[in-house]
């Protein structure tokens, strides 16, 4: 419920409560299929145990078999149940995705808050993001991943540390718009502390705004993590993973198609999911959107 | 305690024109110049003048929101110019503000009650029912009903959210506050409800103003004494009484006379000052005011008057109509308007007529 209990910037209107949710879904068809979908897909994962098989079972007298009552996707080259493998393969991406995401959306909100109270800091601070900006993802996975070896943490680190800039510059531009207005001095008039000035009156302006760069930033990890577990260098190879799963069934494509489209579409359906609630979220906050209610 | 209760000393604020890395001098705008006045306890100082003639700047320098580039603030005899943050967090609960937009200084995303108790609650902390309780207390110093500390700013109109910043601004029990333009962004029926309210509690707690205000009726009305600024300087600080019955700077005269008063039979006294309020990055030589103004001679273009004391508790910096050399007599000036008793006490029979209503 965080999403709706941060109403907009200069258009405030009443507080949201739990009971304006169904009207606010009909008027934001776009949340509501992003969320819909991406909330179906986390309770599927999360109850994989409970409906799919073994996913690392392998059983060399079914490989490549056509869908069946029993494995409904098929089998792989080294007779994996696909369903299986493609609905653990789900937690990977969901959980890639979204660590990614909030570890560069608490980061960004940190640096993004500070360079935009501190001047000092600004100047220093952003320059680096600056740099960082400009390294590309794929690029910074595979250096830190040869390193240390494959991992689910270094990766969402690989994957975070490219998009936290976006995130902390976004953030200080909000910061920066602010922080001039005269309820901040009044704050400080009042004889707030910074921290209590940052805490409640600037940090929550800067909610929505993130929330959408999050979703962005969501979609482009899970991608970024199907890339990089594709070229063999994401999770490893015991971990199912829609990239994985994609490149170990790229030469049976003629055979058991489904075995790249069940991955596949997946894949292309929980991006769309994120975007879709990301667009959506993008409407919802949007001031002018809402005046037109 | 001896002495005002707030003491400005030669206060002057200049802002640089971009930030100065690569170049030798940078422009700066003069905001403020030289100020200097001092209230009473219980008393209000109305300062006045035109737009951006450093009016607020004034305002934020005494709440130190921006850092002064010279001159003292003294409230209470303490410098808060000099003090550390620290120091200052506490000095700022002898003095608050008012803002001038009751709408965007209010947080859009906190109720009444939060917004108001805030003060209170950076200074100790409160229980949800001294909240409610201390909230109640002050929504009822205001004029509002208690059932109003749960509505959200928006959900409010202009003289409640007005309302809603006094009241946070009494919440630390404050000796001075300092009203920026507090009732301009108002409908006049809710300008009176204010001001009103400003005198009551004026009244009743004892609570100087400084007042900022670019509306003589405003200010007339609830003035002890007034300050004029011109271009960032004072160029007259007069009891209000004496201001408006026999302003003696050619500005205020000027500004007075512009003011409209619902006399239709009230002749305009002369051809009001033309022009506009000169840049305060280049402001005139010598006096500021005086290419606009009818009565300015050669020395004005030359040098900066100074602040003469005349008698009656004014100070006027004028070369013409109070030159040092001659405090307690006002030259007369050819084609000057008379300033004989007549017209005064037809100035303050009006005024009384307008106080009793």
């Amino acid at each position: 419920m965080t999403i709706l209990s941060a109403p907009v910037e200069d258009v405030p209107a009443r507080r949201l409560r739990l009971s304006d949710l169904p009207r606010l879904a009909r008027r934001h068809p776009l949340v509501l299929t992003g969320g819909g979908l991406l909330g179906l897909l986390i309770i599927l994962t999360l109850a994989a145990r409970v409906y799919a098989g073994d996913p690392g079972n392998m059983d060399p007298f079914k490989r490549l078999q056509p869908a069946s009552a029993e494995m409904w996707f098929g089998s792989d080259n080294l007779g994996r149940d696909v369903f299986a493998r493609t609905i653990f393969g789900a937690r990977i991406s969901l959980l890639v995705g979204l660590l990614s995401a909030a570890s560069a959306s608490l980061i960004g909100l940190l640096i993004g808050v500070i360079a935009g109270y501190s001047r000092s800091f600004d100047n220093v601070v952003m320059r680096i993001m600056d740099g960082l900006m400009s390294i590309p993802t794929i690029l910074l996975a595979i250096a830190l991943i040869s390193l240390t070896g494959p991992g689910l943490g270094i990766l969402i680190v690989a994957i975070a540390i490219p998009e936290t800039p976006a995130v902390a510059r976004l953030v200080r531009s909000v910061v920066l718009g602010v922080r001039e207005r005269p309820y901040v001095e009044a704050a400080l008039c009042g004889g707030a502390r910074l921290t209590r000035v940052l805490w409640r009156h600037i940090l929550p302006s800067t909610i929505p705004a993130l929330m959408v760069q999050g979703a962005t930033v969501c979609a482009s990890a899970i991608l970024t993590e199907a890339g990089l577990s594709f070229l063999g260098v994401g999770v490893p190879p015991e971990i199912p993973s829609w990239g994985n799963m994609i490149a170990s069934s790229r030469l049976y494509l003629a055979i058991a198609p489904l075995t790249i489209f069940a991955p596949g579409i997946c894949l292309a359906v929980t991006v769309l999911a994120v975007n879709l609630l990301g667009d959506g979220l993008r409407d919802l906050f949007d001031p002018r959107a809402r005046q037109r209610r | 305690m001896n002495g005002p209760l707030l003491k400005v000393e030669n206060l002057t604020k200049h802002y640089p024109l971009g930030s100065g890395l690569f170049k030798k001098s940078i422009p700066m705008i003069r905001a403020v110049e030289d100020v200097s006045f001092s209230v009473e306890a219980g008393e209000t100082l109305c300062i006045v003048g035109e737009s951006g003639c450093g009016k607020s700047t004034v305002a934020r320098l005494l709440m130190r929101l921006v850092e002064p580039t010279g001159g003292r603030v003294l409230i209470e005899g303490t410098d808060i110019a000099g003090l550390t943050k620290g120091a200052l967090r506490a000095w700022r609960r002898r003095m608050q503000m008012v803002f001038q937009d009751p709408y965007s200084s209010l947080n859009p995303r906190l109720t009444a009650g939060q917004i108001i108790t805030e003060p209170v609650e950076n200074f100790e902390r409160l229980s949800r029912r001294q909240r409610n309780a201390l909230a109640a207390d002050l929504l009822r110093k205001v004029g509002m009903s208690r059932e109003m500390m749960h509505r959200l700013p928006s959900e409010l109109s202009g003289g409640q959210r007005q309302r809603l910043g006094i009241a946070r601004a009494l919440s630390l029990n404050p000796s001075l506050i300092i009203a920026d333009e507090a009732v301009s962004a108002l409908d006049v029926s809710v300008q009176a409800q204010i001001l009103n309210l400003l005198l009551d509690l004026q009244q009743q707690m004892g609570i100087a103003f400084v007042f900022i205000s670019h509306d003589l009726g405003v200010v007339e009305h609830i003035g002890h004494s007034v300050a004029v600024m011109y271009l960032g300087r004072l160029v007259e600080l007069a009891p209000c009484e004496a201001l408006f019955a026999k302003p003696v700077h050619p500005y205020t005269e000027a500004l007075i006379a512009a003011a409209p008063v619902p006399d239709p039979t009230r002749v305009r006294l002369e051809a009001p000052v033309e022009g506009e309020v000169p840049s305060p990055i280049h402001p005139p030589s010598g006096c500021a005011f005086h290419p606009r103004c009818p009565l300015a001679v050669e020395r004005c273009r030359v040098e900066v008057p100074a602040l003469v004391p005349m008698g009656d508790g004014r100070v006027v910096a004028c070369h013409v109509r109070a030159p040092l050399q001659d405090i307690l007599h006002l030259m007369p000036v050819p084609g000057d308007h008379s300033l004989d008793p007549m017209v005064m006490s037809e100035t303050f029979a009006a005024r009384t007529s307008r106080e009793r209503r």
